[in-house]
């Protein structure tokens, strides 16, 4: 097992795991103030299109990222509308979201289909990346995979550290009692649901510009579902879930690298892992019904009605 | 403060009605009334939770309009609702630094938090989380977190329904201290005894509209009681009488084991209760009694199946259905969500639990015409105020509704009722009816199980009293034999001082 | 600003009136986004709504594709009234077609006209087992059936991708990914000579009409109705969540088992990589757009069939993307959603006054 093979597992961790870590910070933050959007998948998805088209109209990676996650922010804006505003069904309005992502992320990516992207700038830092094993492994990365890791520190230090992170915990502890205080519970919910979005949409064009830099129709292949999971097996605290998501990084390449090695097992079978590995992961730690209860927003999926 | 004219409208109701009072610096004002006469619906516009639709507001001596909770507490209003809005996750230190807002280091806080507690009286731990208080203890902590703000005026809504007499006195010492200081109250209560012991003026509202205005220290409780119901009427009562026979329901040893959070487990709990019967439990809130009643019903799982025995079956074992089916009915405390559905009409929540013992089922087939019927009944014998069997149950008044649930679970000559805080929220009048039901239902020679935290409730109906304490319950004992300030010592947990209190 | 007043009590009209008004809206969407894409929003509505109903085979193809959402839809009906969301239909359905079509690669030359029942009702177990293992994850280890059932319908469509491409290929099929065609004794009798509508619809229908007398008229059905409206009033009155999880469950998963394998022999007469566009999941809009009840069921099953019908038309007719019809469908449970609304509440515009409730 060579130093220059374990690098590149690595980074091929790393190259999986980070959209997954993006769409779960997102919808993490989303339910911690107590909203369900089950639309990852769309707005991954949707974010995943409107990057790629971007960026190939613009030539700009960063137009790409830009678009991409004012993209989510727009789909999140439309589930807030529903869900927060006129109170309907939390869970079907997370499932429109995502059978209208599929289609529309399919009918504006149709020009777009087996077109050819550059790849993103990497952010090399300068000295530091030409490090042998730690260069590559560490510092070579894409923008947004350090964009990844900063939001799980900025999350934790955001919903633990700050005072509006406290009142957003407390939005989706009761949010009756966080209105009876004065807080303002709609708008805060929408905040949360944004930023949920705006993450989805990185996400999604992580896989676009970076992880595979091309745009298929359902190219996410349920990774957006992948991320709700992982924000239950993180029992929504967010260094849980970027070990998750690296673990699931981790499953992701071994299946890649299974194949690679002649194991005579049909490809089917490997592509199965990660789904798999998911169902498992969520019987595990669903399992303790205790420990659920106690880290769960307590008013997740509750819709909010002001009192007469 | 001063109040003149207001109104609020609701549909279907007129919850106030050209409503004008007037509270001075210092003084403790009493807003007396029955339940739905109005009370707190007033307060919520005095605290900018809700608008008045007519009416003005004055705030010394200036013309104010209050339109958010923030807005009463820039003025120096500051509220205790009778449902705690705590956040049971997190510290005290934090719950209260949402409440006060301010980017206050948390240490800082939690050091003055704990001052203003001593000064006052009131001692709780900054640093403990919500869930491991007491019910007690949080409501200080509701106090604290309005005393932080300095208030000139403090509404407080029936502050004493979660406490036991001990604590009542604790309590009003502070809010005497309150006063001294220049501090305002308006004190919110039904409770004709504790206004008296406390209050220097009092406004009587009933039916959304203020009937009398006087000064409780000196009126008669009879004249306000009449005020506050608009007549008298009967309300019920029974002589004590001793247990005889076999038990009907024979709790012997029980334990619970939930494993739910923040529950309290029943620990070794035996009392039986007799045919004919009407046996009481007391206690403040987070006694044990969710989990006493889930093993009862049968909804929650119980190790012992000998534990619970119904005429002399073991039962703990089996699930509500089958315990139904042994002659068992059961009110809970919760009405929409659990006693009934909210937006099924009253006929299929007559189905919902009594389609065994009243034969409203043909094979796996609903009988609607015979739930109708048995709909139709229950409407009449328990006078429910609603449009017919097919209004949905959410349109229904809390005491209407109370009213249908009770009239379903007795409708069904149960062997064995269990009744969870009977008349909670529900207005006298009802309250009377559901009492004369319950009583006529032990004449008739049904066990009645009542669980409450209405003292002056169970000393009406109850034969034996027994109180629930962290999940343990005292002696049962019978009402005649014990008092107010017995039983509220056991539910403070002094069992012992409460028997020497008695010797 | 835009603030809700809830209704003294639910408004009947609404109830009806919110379909047709999600319908509306949608149609005026639809026409900008035929607008933005360069056609004419008429001639595209027309191709999308009006030709598929023009001839007797359109009318037929109707019923035929509506048989399979209908199937799935009420399975999900009675589940989502629980509180019970099956999302994994779609692979329940796949799962189905992957046991009746291996019902009928046993019997490649036919043998008797039963074998056709047979492969439904083995396509019908195949969508029970497969919907059991979600129903068991959440008794068992309280798992969310939403992730779970939708994860397997990822590892369904693997498995029938490597059963076409493997073990099931067709070996005088030019390599291609299908297995053999059927035997006409495993496919499904034709309602209609010379029109591809098959008895797949009439069993539709009656799987529609037997929903309905359950959930309306059988104690089972009462119990459905209120571990899903009120899952503590449900445990009060003696019903057993656990069971009605499994229930709804297996029972839908045995009708898009049954759906699934209706396709297969039906109109598609073998197994290929792909044999649903997603019937299971349009399946749920389905549902929703009839209220979860059987006869809304019935009527939004054609309307979506139509999307499905005109969706094909236009990509024919017009080089419309057949992504349109997702978008379609999609737009139609959004706005569905948003105009449940009106149902329980008013919508009032302007800011909050001295008089009026506050929000």
């Amino acid at each position: 097992m060579s130093v220059d093979l374990i690098a590149a597992v690595i980074t091929a961790m790393t190259l999986a795991a980070t959209p997954l870590l993006l769409a779960a910070i997102g919808e993490l933050v989303t339910e911690k103030a107590g909203v369900l959007n089950l639309g990852a998948e769309g707005m991954m998805l949707i974010g995943a299109v409107v990057g790629f088209g971007a960026a190939s109209l613009s030539g700009s990676a960063a137009v790409g990222i830009a678009a991409a996650l004012l993209a989510g922010m727009a789909m999140a804006l439309l589930f807030a509308l529903l869900a927060l505003t006129l109170l309907a069904n939390q869970v079907a309005t997370g499932l429109a979201l995502t059978i209208l992502g599929v289609g529309l992320s399919a009918l504006i990516g149709k020009p777009f289909v087996g077109t050819p992207l550059p790849r993103l700038p990497q952010l090399n830092v300068p000295g530091l990346s030409d490090l042998p094993f730690f260069g590559p492994v560490f510092f070579a990365h894409d923008f947004l995979v350090y964009a990844s890791i900063a939001a799980v520190f900025g999350v934790h230090w955001f919903l633990e550290k700050s005072r509006w992170g406290l009142v957003l915990r407390a939005v989706g502890e009761s949010h009756d009692s966080a209105h009876a205080i004065g807080y303002p519970v709609i708008a805060i919910r929408y905040a949360a649901t944004i930023f949920g979005g705006a993450f989805a949409g990185l996400g999604g064009a992580f896989l676009s510009l970076a992880y595979t830099p091309m745009w298929a129709e359902n190219m996410t292949a349920g990774r957006g579902w992948i991320a709700l999971a992982l924000v239950v097996f993180a029992t929504w605290r967010p260094f849980r879930a970027l070990a998750g998501a690296y673990i699931f990084g981790g499953v992701t390449i071994a299946q890649l690298h299974l194949q690679g090695h002649g194991f005579d097992v049909p490809s089917q079978f490997l592509s199965m892992l990660p789904y798999l590995a998911t169902i498992l992961v969520l019987a595990l730690i669903s399992r303790d019904a205790t420990r659920i209860r106690l880290n769960t927003p307590a008013c997740l999926g509750l819709p909010f009605k002001p009192a007469q | 403060m001063a109040l003149k004219g207001i109104r609020k409208e609701f549909p279907g109701t007129i919850a106030n009605d050209d409503v004008s009072l007037d509270v001075a610096p210092g003084q403790i004002h009493a807003l007396l009334g029955q339940n739905g006469a109005g009370k707190s619906t007033l307060v919520k516009m005095i605290y900018g939770v809700l608008k008045p639709d007519a009416g003005s507001m004055s705030w010394e001596g200036r013309s104010v309009e209050i339109d958010s909770p923030n807005a009463a507490r820039v003025l120096g209003i500051g509220m205790v609702f009778q449902h705690f809005s705590l956040f049971e996750s997190l510290t005290v230190a934090e719950n209260i630094s949402l409440a006060v807002g301010g980017d206050e280091p948390l240490a800082r806080l939690a050091e003055r938090v704990a001052a203003v507690g001593a000064r006052f009286g009131l001692a709780i731990d900054p640093r403990r989380h919500v869930h491991d208080l007491s019910v007690g203890e949080r409501q200080r902590v509701e106090i604290v977190r309005c005393l932080m703000r300095e208030p000139k005026l403090l509404i407080m809504d029936e502050p004493t329904s979660v406490l036991t007499p001990q604590e009542t006195d604790v309590l009003f010492g502070t809010l005497r201290k309150l006063s001294e200081a220049g501090c305002s109250l308006l004190y919110i209560s039904h409770k004709l005894g504790e206004i008296q012991a406390l209050c220097h003026k009092a406004t009587i509202l009933r039916g959304g509209r203020v009937v009398g205005a006087c000064d409780p220290r000196t009126e008669s409780p009879r004249s306000m009681a009449e005020m506050m119901i608009g007549g008298s009427f009967a309300e019920a009562h029974r002589e004590p009488r001793p247990p005889r026979g076999q038990a009907r329901l024979a709790v012997a040893g029980l334990n619970t084991a939930t494993g739910l959070p923040f529950a309290t487990e029943i620990k070794d709990v035996s009392f039986g209760v007799h045919p004919g019967e009407v046996f009481g439990i007391a206690g403040v809130a987070g006694s044990g009694q969710a989990e006493l009643l889930a093993a009862l019903s049968g909804e929650a799982p119980v190790a012992d199946p000998a534990a619970i025995k119904i005429d002399g079956k073991p039962v703990g074992n089996l699930g509500a259905a089958a315990r139904r089916d042994l002659g068992l009915a059961f009110v809970p405390e919760e009405r929409l969500g659990r006693g009934a559905v909210p937006p099924m009409d009253l006929t299929e929540n007559t189905i919902l639990t009594g389609y065994r013992a009243r034969k409203l089922t043909n094979g796996s087939w609903i009988d609607r015409t015979a739930a109708r019927d048995e709909a139709l009944r229950i409407i009449a014998d328990l006078g429910v105020v609603a449009r017919g069997p097919e209004a949905e149950a959410a349109s229904l008044s809390g005491g209407n509704l109370q009213k249908f649930i009770v009239g379903r679970e007795i409708g069904q000559t149960p062997k064995l009722l269990i009744v969870a805080q009977p008349t909670w929220g529900v207005d006298a009048g009802a309250a009377a009816r559901i009492h004369n039901a319950l009583l006529a239902l032990a004449e008739a020679g049904s066990a009645i199980l009542v669980i409450s935290q209405d003292l002056d409730e169970l000393f009406q109906l109850c034969d034996r009293v027994a109180v629930l304490y962290h999940g343990r319950l005292s002696t049962p004992t019978l009402a005649s034999e014990t008092d107010v300030q017995r039983i509220g010592l056991q539910m403070g947990g002094m069992f012992e001082a409460a028997e020497r209190a008695h010797a | 600003m835009l603030r809700l007043e809830p209704r003294r009590e639910p408004s009947a009209a609404m109830v009806y009136g919110a379909p047709v008004l999600a319908i509306a809206l949608t149609l005026i969407a639809g026409s900008l986004l035929f607008a933005a894409l360069g056609h004419n929003p008429a001639k595209a509505l027309r191709v999308f709504f009006v030709e598929p109903l023009s001839s007797a085979y359109g009318l037929a193809e109707l019923c035929l594709k509506a048989t399979p959402l209908a199937l799935c839809a009420i399975g999900l009906a009675i589940g989502f009234r629980a509180g019970v969301w099956n999302i994994g239909a779609e692979g329940q359905l796949v799962v189905g077609a992957i046991a009746g079509g291996g019902v009928a690669l046993l019997f490649p030359n036919g043998g008797s006209a039963w074998l056709v029942v047979l492969a439904g009702l083995i396509g019908a177990l195949g969508g029970l087992a497969w919907a059991s293992i979600p129903a068991w994850l959440r008794t068992r280890f309280n798992a969310n059936e939403i992730l779970t059932s939708l994860m397997l319908t990822y590892v369904a469509g693997l498995l029938l991708q490597y059963l076409v491409i493997g073990p099931w290929k067709d070996p005088m099929g030019f390599n291609f990914p299908q297995s053999k065609t059927f035997h006409g004794d495993l496919m499904l009798p034709k309602l209609i000579e010379g029109q591809r509508l098959n008895a797949g619809a009439a069993i539709a229908l009656l799987a529609i009409i037997g929903g309905w007398i359950m959930l309306s008229r059988s104690l089972l059905g009462f119990q459905v109705r209120v571990i899903g409206l009120a899952p503590a009033a449900g445990i009060y009155a003696g019903f057993v969540p656990r069971r009605m999880v499994w229930f709804t469950l297996l029972l839908s998963g045995a009708l898009a088992g049954l759906a699934g394998a209706f396709e297969v022999t039906g109109p598609i007469g073998q197994l290929l990589p792909s044999i649903s566009p997603g019937y299971g999941f349009t399946a749920i809009i389905v549902a929703f757009l009839g209220r979860l009840h059987p006869i809304g069921i019935l009527a939004a099953s054609l309307l979506i069939a139509l999307t499905y019908l005109g969706g094909e038309a236009a990509q024919i007719m017009l080089r419309l993307p057949i992504a349109a019809t997702g978008v379609f469908q999609g737009m139609l449970l959004f706005f569905l959603l948003a105009c449940d609304v009106l149902i329980r509440y008013r919508i009032r515009f302007g800011t909050l006054g001295r008089k009026g409730a506050l929000s």
